[in-house]
């Protein structure tokens, strides 16, 4: 193949793949072109990696399609030069672009679900860039597809092409979406925070195929992201940006050995887990209790199978698991959303109706919520006053000056100043949107909050801030907080109980500290050993455990009987966890345990 | 009231001449008695007399003044037109909220009574209720207003379905808010553009739906002007080489370019698309 050959021919290996240098990118926005990117320099060698961290606005993204001579509609490269194996991407012409990307350089998009395009079956379009840049032939591409997908472990390679994107799962398709851009064999390969949406055992999944392909391959890699215990199982180098300007750049291990910069270690120290103080109430009583609640939609399976939590008043219990384990359904049968098959949900030892429609406006009142993505949850139409006013008025009777009064005060509670009352949802941020709808939540003056996933679509550091507030407000007026999350280090730093979900049946639960202490239930192990720490060669150290051999890449499934982790589990014992429920243990007073083994026996694995 | 007009003037010349040419239409409508220089049935001289100082655009097959007629016209067709655009936007835009909110079988009762009124073409549909029932304006009003709602449903329904499955109008349920909160204030104000084009455009289809009704002689019934029936009375006058009979078309189609300006205008400003030069 004529191609590869002088594809082959620089590569030495400490030659400079990519240079940039002072590298500057204008925005337009409403008051005209802004400066985005100022004046920014970065060099790679062949099989490098560096990582990009930063928080949203730091101009990341926009560095990384530089690094392809791209800039997006309403951004321009104003000066700078990028040069990638001599040749300089600012001046060359579209022509010369094109044949680069996507054969010497190629993209990986956050998300793998919208980056591919539903209507065409996966290995058609792995073979499109190859065919397209007459690298290969159809067939020729085709067969290199299948070879990558074996090498990449993914299921049944020889036939997953066949597939359509919305067939696999959410992994999977990241992990093909990775394979595309290796179809030409690129020089660069720019990842743009790959694993951001996904689950923590799914993303150590999609971690180990770009470690895996990066070094075997001997590419150079970008790496965007804005979780730095991510990057640091990856990256050589790292780069700290903010509003466009370079922070600091060192080697991986300088950064988080040594930081030299204030803002750098603020980011290492959003990252790193805080314990919460436990919180002492004597003789809490009970504010929610949910008792052996089985829910599905419409005609199909039972999401949730018997499931009872006990939430007391003025605690956090936090409900994790994997994305299908039933967290949110069990948010939408408390809400009455979803009213249940069977069961009951007590709320200060009254019933509460199944049905949104038969609760009181007391009752309503009484529970909120808190979404996960701030942008939908908040109507682009409404003000500030209304969206926080509206549960005033309709729950409390306020208005006029009153409900203004009150309004500011909710503002002053979220550490917002009351010039945010007239903002349009558009006019804020990220963070500064979470934190109207906690005040929407607040305002309505509520026994308890259900926080779904309140900070996974948030930065590293407006996400501690949230939780910050979260629980001062939680200290200053005594909320108790149904914390939903598959973030286990969120977890640990604001949960007092946690409750272990797994396919609608709840693993385990109890006080934080016996949960997260061995002996681990086998599910709540692989959680925890899935959380990147920050260090470097965290990820081969995890790769090589039992629990990540058994339990990473496999999807969460309901099952009829036996235990629903049997599959995935390192320690199920043949036939009998297949077959038979596991059985509740209760090793201490409020602490359940649902499996074949003793806690006692589970000890002896954690070694 | 100095914001509207800061917004006016901000606009581009397109929309400008489409407000300035609806302004007049609107201002000949309203004063129509006072301006024309006959009156609407008035028989004053000899069919079709060629353009004069005494009948400025001459007169027409029975000898009536074309000016006051046109003036007339606009009145009755622009007041038809218009009435008929807004209860057809009423009907199908709340139906089709109340269908996406709800869903379930209500959603399906009123899609398939939909399905039904659609699978008629409209034209025979409008035929077939006006031969029956006659041709009477508050029946003229009800058969096109029912064909457009069907449309304005459609399209109200569609979008809807995009608003309702966002957070915020789940906020709004677990708050306790009833349907007509949930319309009025969570969905309608996030489908306001696409219906105030599909209004400009719906409002233009139905004014030569009524024109070509009336050309068939089952819209307005003689002896009121209407623009439609101005050119089927007058069509001889073509094969003469006389471009009189073309006016009131000419009238018809300047408006309909007009509202289109605006609403275009209109898209573009609620859309938030930002002009990149």
């Amino acid at each position: 193949m004529l191609a590869d050959a002088n594809k082959n021919s620089g590569n030495e290996p400490s030659a400079t793949l990519l240079e940039v240098k002072g590298l500057r990118i204008e925005g337009l926005s409403e008051k005209g072109w802004q400066e985005i990117v100022c004046g920014v320099d970065l060099k790679l060698k062949r099989g490098e990696i560096l990582g990009l961290i930063g928080e949203s606005g730091a101009g990341k993204s926009t560095i990384g399609l530089a690094a392809m001579g791209f800039a997006r509609d309403g951004c321009r490269i104003t000066s700078g030069e990028i040069i990638f194996d001599g040749i300089e991407l600012c001046t060359a012409s579209e022509e010369q672009k094109r044949k680069l990307r996507g054969n010497r350089i190629s993209y990986v998009a956050q998300s793998a679900a919208a980056a591919f395009n539903p209507a065409h079956r996966l290995l058609n379009q792995f073979a499109e860039g190859p065919v397209d840049h007459k690298v290969m032939s159809r067939t020729e591409a085709k067969e290199k597809g299948r070879k990558l997908y074996r090498s990449l472990d993914l299921p049944d390679p020889d036939n997953i092409g066949e597939r359509w994107p919305h067939q696999v799962s959410g992994g999977q398709l990241q992990r093909m979406m990775v394979a595309m851009a290796m179809s030409c064999g690129p020089d660069l390969i720019v990842f743009d925070e790959p694993t951001t949406a996904l689950d923590v055992t799914t993303q150590i999944e999609v971690l180990k195929t770009i470690k895996e392909i990066v070094t075997a391959r001997n590419v150079s890699a970008i790496y965007i992201t804005h979780d730095l215990a991510v990057v640091a199982q990856l990256a050589d180098h790292l780069m700290v940006l903010r509003y466009g300007n370079l922070i600091e750049v060192n080697s991986t291990g300088q950064i988080l050995e040594a930081p030299k910069q204030e803002y750098t270690r603020a980011l290492l120290d959003a990252r790193t887990r805080h314990e919460k103080t436990a919180v002492q109430i004597s003789d809490a009583e009970t504010l929610l209790s949910i008792n052996s609640v089985t829910a599905g939609y419409g005609n199909g399976p039972d999401i949730l199978q018997e499931v009872s939590v006990l939430v007391e008043r003025g605690r956090t219990v936090a409900v994790v698991g994997e994305s299908g384990s039933g967290k949110s359904t069990l948010a939408r049968v408390i809400t009455g959303l979803l009213p249940p098959r069977s069961g009951e949900i007590h709320f200060q030892s009254e019933s509460l109706p199944p049905a949104l429609a038969q609760r009181s406006k007391q009752q309503l009142r009484k529970v909120q919520m808190i979404y996960q993505i701030p942008d939908v949850a908040l109507n682009p139409r409404q003000r500030v006053r209304d969206v926080v006013g509206r549960p005033l008025s309709f729950y409390l009777g306020l208005s006029g000056k009153e409900r203004e009064h009150r309004i500011i005060e909710l503002l002053e509670h979220i550490e917002l100043s009351e010039h945010f009352i007239d903002r349009l949802p558009d006019e804020l941020s990220g963070g500064e949107k979470q934190r109207i709808c906690i005040a929407r939540a607040l305002a309505a003056e509520p026994e308890l909050i259900i926080c779904d996933e309140v900070t996974s679509a948030l930065d590293t550091i407006v996400a501690k801030a949230i939780l910050d507030l979260l629980q001062r407000l939680q200290r200053e007026l005594s909320l108790t907080y149904l914390f939903i999350s598959h973030d286990l280090d969120t977890v640990a730093s604001i949960a007092d109980r946690v409750v272990v979900l797994y396919a609608g049946r709840i693993a385990e639960q109890g006080p934080k500290a016996a949960v997260f202490q061995p002996p681990f239930h086998p599910y709540t192990r692989l959680l925890l050993s899935s959380v990147p720490e920050m260090r470097q060669g965290w990820l081969e150290e995890t790769l090589s455990t039992r629990e990540a051999k058994a339990g990473i890449a496999r999807e969460v499934k309901i099952t009829e009987r036996g235990c629903p982790f049997a599959e995935r589990c390192p320690v199920a014992i043949p036939e009998i966890c297949v077959r038979d429920r596991p059985p509740l243990q209760t090793p201490a007073s409020g602490h359940v345990f649902a499996c074949q083994h003793a806690p006692e026996m589970l000890l002896d694995h954690s070694a | 009231m100095s914001n509207i007009l800061k917004i006016i003037f901000s606009a581009p010349l397109s929309a400008k001449f489409g407000m300035l040419v609806v302004l007049i239409y609107s201002i000949v409508a309203i004063f129509a008695p006072f301006i024309a220089p006959y009156g609407e049935r008035e028989i004053l001289g000899r069919a079709f007399e060629l353009w004069s100082d005494k009948y400025l655009l001459g007169t027409d097959n029975l000898g009536r003044d074309m000016l006051s007629r046109m003036i007339f016209g606009a009145r009755n067709t622009i007041g038809l037109a218009l009435s008929i655009t807004i209860l057809a936007f009423l009907l199908g835009s709340l139906t089709g909220m109340i269908a996406a909110a709800l869903g379930g079988w209500v959603d399906q009762i009123l899609s398939r009574i939909v399905d039904v009124l659609m699978s008629i073409p409209s034209l025979i549909f409008a035929l077939l209720i006006l031969s029956i029932f006659g041709t009477s304006v508050p029946y003229l009003i009800a058969t096109i207003t029912v064909i457009d709602a069907t449309r304005v449903y459609r399209l109200a329904r569609a979008t809807a379905m995009n608003v309702v499955v966002m957070d915020y109008v789940e906020v709004a349920r677990v708050r306790g808010e009833k349907l007509g909160w949930v319309i009025r204030k969570e969905i309608l104000p996030n489908i306001t553009a696409p219906l105030l084009a599909e209004f400009g455009l719906r409002f233009c289809f139905v004014f030569l739906f009524i024109s070509a009704l009336s050309f068939l002689g089952l819209g307005l019934q003689p002896p009121a002007a209407d623009w439609g029936s101005m050119v089927r009375d007058n069509a001889t006058l073509i094969t003469f080489e006389d471009m009189t009979p073309l006016l009131p078309a000419g009238a018809i189609a300047l408006l309909t370019i007009a509202i289109n300006f605006i609403v275009d205008w209109m898209l573009h400003k609620s859309s938030g698309l930002k002009d990149v030069s």
